[in-house]
């Protein structure tokens, strides 16, 4: 039974968090009016072609088609909400709270199929850490949730109590697709068409794997698992041959990096397989799949209702066995997630 | 027989900005000497060790700074190796690139005539690029069109880590000037934009900073492919120095796998990305990738499908130096690696026509 390691539902309207906040910030979400966090319709355009839905996520019904589609036993919802943007803290891990509590009961009380990431604010470590205890008792958040944007990457020691967290309590942390934190989203300033953005998310991606492998926190937590979602995974094997590079000519300076960047990260790392980008040719697929050499680190995604350029079992077809093919699709989630 | 060399990427450096002085404008002179400059550059930001002025321990003349001497750049590169010419990339662009404009347009000039004279006259092996104050474009085509027609000066440098993604509007006019003149446009390491250097925040260490590279020059690719450059730019070059290559056949899958669904956003964009990028872009080699299974390499390099467009780099005098005996990986054949080394670099720039062939190497 497949497992699909990545859709979406609609964001909450704020009217659907206020039975979920405390007074203060009911009445403060009252009185500000209605408005969701720009972060969403900052990543996903309304009506771009691969956000698919509006506000980039689909209602439980379509959902649920989605899955007896798919055959699905699990899928994991990934409520892309936005709360990278917001500068008061204690406001936006009130949400945080509030948008889990919403997913609970409007999602997962009623498809039993359904897993949930856990939002937090990472930027407020001690909101994050109590927001992950809370919900460590309820197996069916199976990961927290990060953008991929974030105001620093994620080896930054400022986000060692939310790993920490999160490792504590046997949860992977998802690090996905998006992420409006104001700053420009490429190294080089403002880019002028969202295509830019969308190509140049897989930057993003990579300056986190730097940042978890130089920062020592994949060292210091042996338990910390990490997962790229919506990331595609081709970028990866460059990623690891700079690092592993990198590694043996700068080790000096990052001396708690004890291993290999490339075999940590095989060890440790997981990455989603949409969007797949496919490649002209075939036998190129196939060298990105032996360069990666890792069969564990795939997680079978649709990315659902986003819509990408091809389905996972076309372009894999050929190229990986059924054996691999199991593991993608359910096997690698069944034993990564405890499902 | 060896192969004959031409060194894409070889850093001089000023021991200390007074050395412009004599090349200044009264008027920037004292600015020198009473303000001096800022330290802008994003290098600034991290220790980069483990190596001070991130050079070989090898690379200090007596009382100098690495890249500051030219009979050591002899002993260590240009008679050591069988090389018929080396472009120099001047690494104080990156501090001055980043000045105020008038400043920095004076700084600009003063640095190209000081390479001139004091470098590129003194060994008839060595190139230069045109640096040009980056954050006003029309200066900068300025300077790139007076020393556009000089014979050795063979491109025009920018640096990765601009204000603005290089293919926006604001830096077309250089582009025009550079195709007015046939001259490539480098973009090399370093740099300072003011902008975060990852999409994800700043990072703490300078091994982030210098893995962090390629990602500054995917991000330079996609815009310049994106905006339309090479629409309205039909002859303009890029070289992209020292960004790495193995992102660069993912990247283009990418793009067009993004341009086939965002087509009506960018509706200037008649072909696929990939064909633009294998048209107009040129890499140079250094720090070369090394996959852990060699072939590996080949299977990339295969992928990429741009061997005309690599251009042997060593680096020379930074600590990551690729020796131009040992660098080039076993996967590449030797009729690739005879025009990685030397023929590629000969086909791009036309100026290198008068580089003599080593003795003893083969053309």
């Amino acid at each position: 039974m497949t497992i699909d390691c990545d859709v979406h539902g609609r964001v909450p309207t704020m009217e659907e968090l206020v039975p979920h906040l405390d007074s203060y910030w009911a009445a403060y979400v009252e009185e500000a009016g209605p408005g969701v966090p720009a972060g969403i319709a900052a990543v996903y355009p309304p009506g771009a072609p691969a956000t698919g839905s509006p506000l980039g996520g689909a209602t439980l019904e379509e959902l649920g088609a989605h899955l007896d589609r798919l055959g699905a036993s699990a899928a994991i919802l990934n409520c892309v909400f936005g709360l990278e943007g917001l500068r008061n803290l204690d406001y936006a891990s009130a949400l945080a709270g509030a948008v889990n509590d919403w997913l609970a009961a409007e999602w997962l009380d009623r498809d039993p199929r359904l897993r949930a990431s856990l939002l937090v604010k990472a930027e407020d470590p001690a909101g994050a850490a109590r927001e992950i205890e809370r919900r460590a008792g309820d197996p069916r958040f199976v990961q927290v949730l990060l953008p991929a944007r974030s105001e620093r990457p994620y080896g930054d020691p400022s986000y060692l109590p939310v790993l920490q967290a999160a490792s504590a309590a046997g949860l992977p942390v998802a690090i996905h697709f998006g992420g409006f934190t104001g700053n420009p989203p490429t190294p080089v300033g403002w880019p002028t068409y969202y295509v830019e953005e969308y190509v140049g998310m897989a930057h993003a991606f990579e300056a986190q794997l730097t940042s978890l492998v130089a920062g020592g926190a994949l060292e210091r937590l042996p338990d910390l698992r990490i997962v790229f979602a919506e990331s595609g995974f081709a970028w990866l094997p460059s990623a690891m041959w700079r690092l592993d590079k990198e590694w043996r000519g700068l080790w000096r300076e990052i001396p708690w990096v004890k291993t290999l960047p490339s075999e940590t990260i095989r060890e440790r790392v997981s990455v989603t397989v949409q969007p797949i980008d496919p490649p002209p040719e075939r036998e190129q697929l196939a060298h990105v799949i032996e360069q990666i050499d890792c069969e564990r680190m795939l997680l079978f995604s649709s990315d659902f209702p986003h819509v990408h350029a091809a389905d996972f079992g076309e372009a894999f077809a050929g190229i990986v066995d059924a054996d691999f093919q199991r593991a993608v699709v359910a096997e690698n989630a069944r034993a990564l997630y405890g499902l | 027989m060896r192969n004959e060399i031409v060194d894409s990427d070889v850093h001089n450096t000023l021991a200390t900005n007074d050395l412009l002085l004599p090349y200044l404008p009264e008027r920037w002179a004292r600015e020198v000497e009473r303000y001096g400059l800022r330290r802008l550059d994003s290098i600034g930001f991290f220790a980069t060790r483990p190596r001070r002025f991130a050079a070989r321990t090898d690379a200090w003349p007596a009382g100098g700074v690495p890249g500051g001497d030219i009979d050591l750049l002899r002993e260590q590169l240009l008679d050591r190796y069988p090389i018929a010419a080396a472009i120099l990339n001047p690494i104080n662009q990156t501090t001055i690139g980043a000045q105020q404009p008038l400043f920095s347009e004076a700084l600009c000039r003063a640095l190209n005539d000081f390479t001139l004279a004091e470098w590129i006259e003194r060994d008839e092996r060595l190139f230069g690029a045109i640096c040009v104050p980056m954050a006003d474009a029309g200066l900068a085509a300025a300077e790139a069109r007076r020393l556009g027609s000089h014979p050795r000066m063979v491109q025009v440098l920018l640096n990765v880590r601009s204000r603005e993604p290089l293919g926006t509007r604001r830096y077309w006019p250089l582009y025009e000037a550079a195709v007015e003149h046939g001259l490539p446009v480098a973009v090399h390491v370093g740099g300072h934009g003011g902008n975060l250097i990852t999409g994800a925040g700043w990072p703490s260490y300078y091994f982030e900073d210098h893995a962090g590279y390629p990602q500054s020059f995917q991000s330079q690719m996609i815009s310049l492919v994106f905006e339309g450059v090479f629409e309205r730019y039909p002859d303009l070059k890029i070289v992209l120095q020292e960004g790495g290559f193995a992102w660069m056949a993912w990247l283009m899958w990418r793009m067009d796998s993004a341009w086939e669904r965002f087509r009506d956003e960018v509706p200037h964009l008649e072909r696929a990305p990939s064909e633009i990028v294998r048209e107009h872009f040129w890499f140079t080699t250094q720090p070369i990738e090394e996959p852990q299974k060699p072939h590996q390499f080949g299977q990339m390099w295969d992928d990429l499908a741009m061997p005309d467009k690599a251009l042997f780099a060593s680096d020379y005098p930074h600590w990551d130096f690729d020796d131009p005996d040992r660098a080039l990986p076993s996967a590449l054949d030797a009729e690739t690696k005879a025009v990685v080394l030397g023929g590629n670099a000969r086909a791009l720039y036309p100026k290198l026509a008068g580089a003599r062939v080593p003795e003893g190497a083969a053309g």
